[in-house]
């Protein structure tokens, strides 16, 4: 279970560099696929690959794209969603400074695809220096006819811009992005129409993950079918995990999707288990939204099983005692950890960031906030617990867009899990200033 | 045409027509509240989620229910949808649930704040929210900014339902106020405290729906039980010159748009919505500028119906009301149109 596809060539020197990149293969799926295919082919093999998104929500890909409506005389776009937001999470970085060509590669292929003349690469504005790497890019491919006009001779044009956020969470949520891609505020439209039908300047709008759209070319050079060999179950091919906290190796990894948890925490292969051999307490396994898990059952599923790697297995159980895959952000922690204090953070994030559009998340997530403080100051009371309970499912499922269950969903899980800690923080606040490890930042 | 369901009363609509829309036609109490939507407005609704309903079946062709609460005025009824509003416990706790969110930093200064009367969120509050607060922390307050000699911007009300900035957008010519920051201290503002001027820019207040927006006429003159409705127009060149005038004795201390019984601005005969100037709102306050047509008809907002008259005024005949001089209260009587001397009315 060690398969590579996106990251098979990242220990190659200089290989975010054209010639490097095509040297090892790069584009030549490219130059096969406008040579001998064409798009309803490319479109069968996504959808064959059984390729899910790979920013959260884990939608299948080819289901996706065959949603595009297809009017005379519209133009369709390619939005590559490069705005990675959710906390924990940072493979895409990793993949754009590395191999940058393999997202534009990507991106030339499924707007071949989905019939789009022109494509945007939204990324969030702390990444100013990731967008600087893909300029670059952009430009050589276009100096070498792999941009423009009639690409590589094959009568296909195509255009690929970068677009720079300012730095907001909900620029992440598809349809905020495209108000901001097209200059406005950045607040989320209110579904439906979906972007399918109506997304960037009201024409058909795909918006992918960028691991969504590198993992096109890998599937084009093995054939959908080899694809969906690859991993387990629904879950096929391999993900990027965004592995952070309190383990020996934090780093982003490729896996195979089903490699066990408990093999990715303690193998030296990947986190090399938990720092300082300590027990490991909790993890949140797909980026601070997904509901944060103990260590029992993110070790092994309610039924005993262990627990996997994959979209089904986090997510057996449901809420009660599963999770999700999310966007492949692991954050683990150890056994010092306050998750109250963990969870305040989280809170405090999503306050922040809550586009202050619609009501329930605009009022309710600073409310959680203050409360949270409010225990960790040493003045919560039981009540306080219950009343977050309440307040969280009153946010829950009432928004416009997922920023709501974002909020909402920590909280939630914290409470369901580890309730016993919150009461302690009530019970007795003169213990508060006595927990010093909130993080562990430094060892 | 679709066929739905609300709260077990089924009504035929046209294609199109939002849930909210279809439960309207049905009236009565299953209409979900909105404070957001505003019908002439477009893009309008879908930001506040008091309005949502459980869809329990989505249409005849899917009769999956529909995942999460749905936002009924921005969600168009399918043939054989089966929607709850409150016929659903659950439903009714979530808005609950809404409406506290939109209390907890809204600042319980109603005696002192001109909407009092004619407040969506009071109402919203009386029919639909708890007796008490569970919010213990300082309520959230925004530094006070001046947006121009007419217009009264009072922030900490504000519920952010974006329907000034809709109505900058879609009546006047050159928007220059909407909505700055994010999140929970997001506020509505003119560009570097730009004064907002134009002829049509007082139709924002008539679609606040609470007091942030009010009018620097009007402002601390009365309460709004106090005064009372007559329809009148005059010709005017800007708009469509039909008003509503707010009387204390024989003082017009305020000029309105028409607004139904949902509290949106009326169409005009024409189908034009009558958003009015600013000319007819704010300099028009005499008597002497209108012709009267007649006391309004206000039937939804309680304070102000009471201390007046019953419903039905539409319809009295202008002969009767002559002959009586003026109208006591608790008397219905019919009123046709025409020309009235507003000094017999209210007396």
């Amino acid at each position: 279970m060690s398969k590579k596809l996106l990251l098979k060539n990242d220990h190659i020197h200089n290989i975010h560099e054209l010639s490097v990149y095509r040297q090892n293969g790069g584009y030549s799926v490219l130059e096969n696929t406008l040579k001998i295919s064409n798009p309803e082919n490319v479109l069968e093999e996504v959808k064959k690959s059984g390729l899910r998104g790979r920013g959260g929500a884990g939608f299948p890909t080819g289901l996706k794209w065959s949603f595009l409506a297809r009017p005379e005389g519209v133009p369709r776009y390619l939005v590559c969603n490069a705005d990675e937001s959710e906390p924990g999470t940072f493979k895409d970085r990793y993949l754009m400074e590395r191999i940058p060509h393999l997202l534009i590669e990507g991106m030339i292929l499924s707007s071949f695809a989905l019939g789009a003349k022109t494509s945007y690469i939204y990324i969030r504005g702390e990444y100013f220096y990731v967008a600087r790497i893909l300029e670059t890019a952009i430009a050589e491919a276009y100096a070498a006819g792999l941009l423009g006009k009639n690409i590589m001779g094959s009568g296909f044009d195509h255009d690929c811009y970068v677009q720079v956020g300012a730095g907001a969470y909900i620029c992440g949520e598809e349809t905020a992005l495209l108000e901001s891609l097209e200059g406005k505020r950045g607040n989320p439209r209110i579904k439906p129409p979906f972007p399918a039908v109506a997304g960037l300047y009201g024409c058909p709008t795909v918006v992918n993950n960028v691991e969504t759209i590198a993992a096109v070319v890998p599937i084009l050079e093995l054939g959908g079918d080899e694809y969906a060999k690859i991993g387990i179950g629904k879950s096929t091919g391999t993900k990027l995990i965004s592995a952070s906290g309190h383990i020996n190796k934090p780093g982003v990894y490729e896996i195979e999707l089903g490699v066990p948890v408990e093999e990715f925490i303690y193998s030296e292969k990947y986190c090399g288990g938990i720092r300082g051999g300590r027990k490991l307490k909790a993890v949140v396994a797909g980026g601070s939204s997904v509901p944060i898990l103990p260590a029992e059952l993110i070790l092994k599923t309610a039924n005993g099983e262990p627990r996997l790697m994959s979209y089904e297995s986090l997510g057996d159980g449901g809420f009660a005692t599963g999770t999700m895959l999310g966007s492949g952000g692991f954050i683990v922690m150890d056994e010092d950890t306050s998750i109250v204090k963990n969870l305040y953070t989280f809170a405090r994030f999503y306050h922040h960031e809550s586009c202050g559009q619609c009501s329930p998340c605009r009022e309710g997530t600073g409310w959680m906030e203050k409360i949270l403080h409010k225990i960790l100051e040493g003045h919560g009371t039981i009540q306080d617990i219950d009343l977050l309970w309440d307040i969280q499912s009153k946010i829950e499922g009432k928004t416009i867009c997922p920023l709501g269950e974002a909020a909402a969903w920590p909280v939630a899980a914290a409470i369901r899990h580890f309730r016993n800690e919150f009461e302690s923080y009530v019970q007795n606040p003169e213990n508060i200033k006595d927990i010093k490890h909130y993080y562990r930042l430094q060892n | 045409m679709p066929l739905v369901t609300i709260d077990d009363i089924q009504i035929e609509v046209p294609e199109g027509t939002t849930i909210l829309e279809a439960a309207r036609k049905i009236g009565g109490d299953i209409v979900p509240p909105a404070m957001c939507f505003h019908s002439k407005l477009k893009t309008s609704g879908g930001y506040c989620r008091t309005c949502i309903v459980k869809v329990e079946q989505g249409s005849a062709k899917d009769p999956r229910p529909m995942p999460k609460p749905v936002a009924s005025c921005r969600t168009n009824v399918m043939d054989g949808m089966v929607v709850r509003n409150i016929t659903s416990p659950e439903n009714l706790e979530a808005r609950a649930g809404v409406v506290e969110m939109l209390l907890i930093n809204h600042p319980l200064d109603c005696p002192v704040c001109d909407q009092a009367g004619e407040c969506h969120l009071q109402d919203l509050g009386y029919e639909h929210g708890k007796e008490a607060t569970r919010f213990e922390f300082a309520r959230r307050e925004f530094e006070p900014s001046d947006i121009g000699e007419h217009i009264k911007l009072h922030m900490n009300r504000c519920i952010l339902c974006y329907r000034c900035v809709k109505v900058a957008d879609q009546i006047t010519d050159g928007r220059c106020h909407g909505v700055i920051n994010r999140g929970e201290v997001a506020e509505i503002s003119t560009y570097i405290e730009k004064a907002i001027d134009n002829d049509f820019s007082g139709n924002v207040i008539d679609v606040c729906p609470v007091g942030a927006l009010t009018d620097k006429t009007f402002r601390f003159k009365s309460r709004v039980w106090f005064t009372k409705p007559v329809d009148a127009h005059r010709n005017c060149t800007k708009c469509c010159g039909n008003v509503r005038l707010w009387y204390q004795g024989e003082e017009v201390l305020r000029v309105t748009a028409r607004k139904d019984q949902w509290g949106e601005v009326e169409d005009n005969v024409d189908g034009s919505t009558a958003w009015i100037c600013n000319e007819c709102r704010f300099d028009k306050k005499n008597t002497s500028d209108w012709t009267i047509e007649g006391p309004s008809k206000i039937d939804r907002h309680s304070v102000i119906s009471a201390n007046h008259y019953e419903t039905n005024l539409r319809n009295i005949k202008a002969d009767t009301l002559k002959m009586l001089g003026s109208v006591p209260h608790g008397v219905k009587v019919e009123l046709g149109t025409g020309a009235l001397d507003p000094n017999n009315l209210h007396k």
